[in-house]
């Protein structure tokens, strides 16, 4: 691997050339800037018109529908329909010819590259939110107690601002690999060798640290999110609660445990899901570090390797039905829970 | 049970001082109210107790045991907070046993004094509830069963009352005062309501800028006031403040603006208060009288315009004004023909005068009682307190 400085010097150079910018795309930006506004008063006057124009018992029935029409057909066209693409494709054979019903899944299913990537999928699965929430609970509740907090926070939060490309290319670096017999430039071998004294290790092909290596950048990239929600959370305790708690006994630990813990559980659980989510979605920082390589590879940079490079419709569909089998559940969970918070209110 | 003393206590924040030389013995059984208008440093000196705060300097006691050091839970005080603080994740039986349960109490002892509180309380049908499910009143009480289930030697109160309705706020006073006749422990209860402090106190520490006022029983507190402030906050209405100037040949005189009220040489000597000299006049509402009743006879009219009638049925409040300055009057129902506008003549009881100095703001003179009596009873309490 040529590393993080090829990478660098493969992208290219940022030019914009005004010129031909304007001239070219001023038609689309008047009728971005005009158009699509126009449009949308002409829709909401039209409409209003027209339903005016129907029996005034029917109006109030009638006009929430024009107000959600827009946005129920951009869904439908964008989201329920592909869906139903993609669940009808898994059932097809590669061509879309020949229908196979739930062949594609247990071909795939017993495929064994599939069931490493199923692997590195349930990893993701558990460590990413766990550690996530661990770390983000833990700095939330150090943060509440230093004087620099917003600095602090403001330093923890910040890789959230970082594309996960980005992300991933500053984690070349620190995971950067050189030769024993030279220096090591990587921050995490040259600790693990000038402090530990210990043999560096390639940490992004070495099949037994890399997936953790992987998950620990997103870690890093998602710890300041659930940090600051945690926070938040923390916050709304009232201090006279922990006082309380105070005199009737109660250390910090038991107070932790007995009263903060139990008062946050419900924001863990929202921001532990949204992680499971963001899990199982996991896609950039794979697709950047190893191109799903060194038995790294999960669902979603599969799905797009089989769709893009392989043009596999069917396993392609295939896998995105068994994502979206796997986040439904998640998703439904967390609704329910979010919706529980907002009625504790 | 135990004895509550401040000695020399100060709560500094950084440059500001909150609490100045706090002495005060507080004796066990005692129920204590610490009064004062908000930022008066009632709650901070609460709360040091509690062990919530730190002491800035000077030393709190419990018992013969000097706190400063030692950890809220170790202090063996229970606490009632303004806004009850109940744990919201646990039923009232939790939230009644938690602090039992972190002491590693025996179940059926937990049990039994749960109940035994909630009996007492009333909460009894509201114990598998959470204070979600509770109204206000069974809020307060859950809270103030989480102090007594704990057996404290100290009971600590921070404004329990001030989140209550008029009428709940009453009975509610009335319930805790049966408590501490039937649990027989040092109360230190911490309100801004004079009335509260009136009605609960055994004796009353008023506070104002951080700096102790007075602390004595509340019929001292309101007969012989040490300073301009404590006349001013204990009693309502408030006492009525007047500017007036010594003065007249043989009898003494006070002459204010549009009055002169004659009073006996005895209490001007007693007050220190030389002839020519400007003093602060203090009455009572319910020392200006309407002259029209018996008894009244003997005392020098003076003229007065009403501006506005307030009947309380029992008794009306009348402010008058006299030389441009508005005052209260408390009178009794045969006064209730007095209408606003009218011109009625009042008098006012010289024997019910307070007196004090206009720099200093201290007392020379209360209700008549002998003048040195005030800084004696001051310096008594400084004693009490060494």
């Amino acid at each position: 691997m040529d590393g993080s400085l090829g990478l660098i010097a493969r992208m290219p150079v940022l030019q914009v050339d005004w010129g031909t910018l304007v001239s070219v795309n001023l038609p689309t930006l008047l009728f971005v800037v005009v158009g699509v506004p126009l449009a949308l008063v002409g829709y909401i006057v039209g409409a209003d018109v027209l339903v005016r124009q129907l029996p005034k018992r029917s109006q109030p029935s009638v006009r929430p529908w024009v107000w959600v029409g827009p946005a129920i057909i951009f869904v439908g066209v964008i989201l329920v329909y592909p869906m139903v693409g993609t669940i009808v494709r898994s059932l097809f054979d590669r061509h879309g010819s020949t229908f196979v019903g739930l062949g594609n899944f247990t071909r795939l299913l017993t495929d064994g590259g599939i069931l490493i990537v199923l692997r590195n999928n349930l990893l993701w699965l558990i460590l990413y939110p766990g550690l996530v929430l661990l770390f983000g609970l833990l700095l939330a509740v150090l943060a509440d107690r230093v004087r620099y907090e917003k600095t602090v926070k403001t330093l923890i939060f910040m890789p959230l601002a970082i594309s996960f490309v980005a992300m991933a290319i500053i984690w070349q670096f620190v995971y950067y690999y050189k030769d024993p017999s030279e220096p090591q430039t990587g921050i995490v071998n040259a600790v693990l060798v000038n402090i530990f004294h210990g043999q560096p290790i390639t940490w992004i092909q070495d099949t037994r640290f890399n997936n953790f290596a992987l998950i620990l950048i997103g870690v890093w990239g998602a710890t300041g999110f659930a940090m600051v929600i945690l926070s938040a959370a923390l916050k709304g305790i009232p201090a006279e609660l922990l006082e309380a708690a105070r005199v009737d006994g109660a250390n910090e630990i038991t107070i932790f445990r007995r009263v903060i813990l139990p008062l946050m559980m419900p924001t863990i659980v929202v921001v532990g899901t949204t992680m499971v989510i963001f899990a199982l979605k996991a896609f950039d920082v794979v697709y950047v570090m190893t191109a799903g390589n060194y038995n790294t590879d999960i669902l979603a940079r599969r799905m797009y390797d089989e769709l893009y490079s392989a043009g596999n419709n069917a396993n392609a569909s295939t896998l995105a039905v068994i994502l979206l089998l796997a986040v439904v559940p998640v998703l439904i969970f967390n609704l329910r829970q979010f919706r529980a918070v907002e009625e504790r209110r | 049970m135990a004895s509550v003393t401040y000695e020399h206590v100060y709560k500094r924040y950084p440059g500001n001082t909150v609490i100045t030389d706090m002495n005060a013995e507080i004796k066990d059984k005692e129920f204590v109210v610490l009064v004062g208008p908000s930022g008066s440093g009632k709650s901070t000196a609460l709360r040091m107790l509690a062990g919530l705060e730190e002491i800035s300097d000077g030393s709190v006691k419990i018992g013969d045991r000097v706190v400063n050091d030692v950890a809220p839970k170790d202090r063996d005080i229970a606490m009632v907070f303004q806004s009850y603080a109940l744990y919201p994740h646990m039923t009232v039986y939790d939230n009644l046993s938690f602090g039992l349960k972190l002491r590693k109490t025996p179940k059926s002892e937990i049990d039994k004094r749960v109940r035994d509180a909630a009996q007492i309380l009333g909460l009894e049908p509201f114990l598998d509830r959470k204070p979600k499910a509770l109204s206000g009143g069974q809020r307060q009480r859950v809270a103030l069963g989480r102090a007594i289930v704990r057996q404290p030697q100290v009971f600590l109160m921070d404004e329990p009352l001030s989140n209550l309705d008029a009428k709940l706020r009453v009975q509610t006073r009335v319930q805790i005062l049966k408590l501490h006749q039937r649990l027989q422990t040092t109360f230190i209860y911490v309100t801004h309501d004079q009335v509260e402090a009136m009605t609960m106190g055994d004796r009353i520490v008023v506070l104002n800028n951080g700096i102790v006022q007075q602390f004595d029983t509340p019929q001292t507190l309101y007969e012989h006031p040490v300073n301009l402030f404590v006349a001013g906050f204990i009693g309502s209405p408030a006492m009525n403040f007047l500017t007036v100037k010594v003065g007249g040949d043989g009898q003494a005189i006070l002459t204010g603006e549009g009055f002169q009220i004659p009073v006996e040489d005895r209490i001007l000597s007693e007050a220190g208060a030389s002839r020519g000299q400007e003093v602060i006049m203090g009455v009572r509402p319910e020392d200006i009288k309407d002259v029209r009743f018996p008894g009244r006879d003997g005392l020098p009219k003076i003229n007065s315009k009403v501006e506005v009638v307030e009947s309380m049925g029992s008794e009306i409040f009348v402010y008058l004004t006299i030389g441009g300055k508005t005052l209260t009057s408390r009178m009794d129902p045969r006064s209730s023909d007095i209408e606003p506008g009218q011109n009625v003549q009042v008098a006012i009881d010289s024997h019910h005068l307070h007196l004090f100095d206009p720099k200093s703001e201290k007392a020379l003179v209360s209700r008549g009682a002998p003048a040195a009596a005030v800084p004696a009873i001051a310096e008594a309490q400084a004693q009490q307190v060494r």
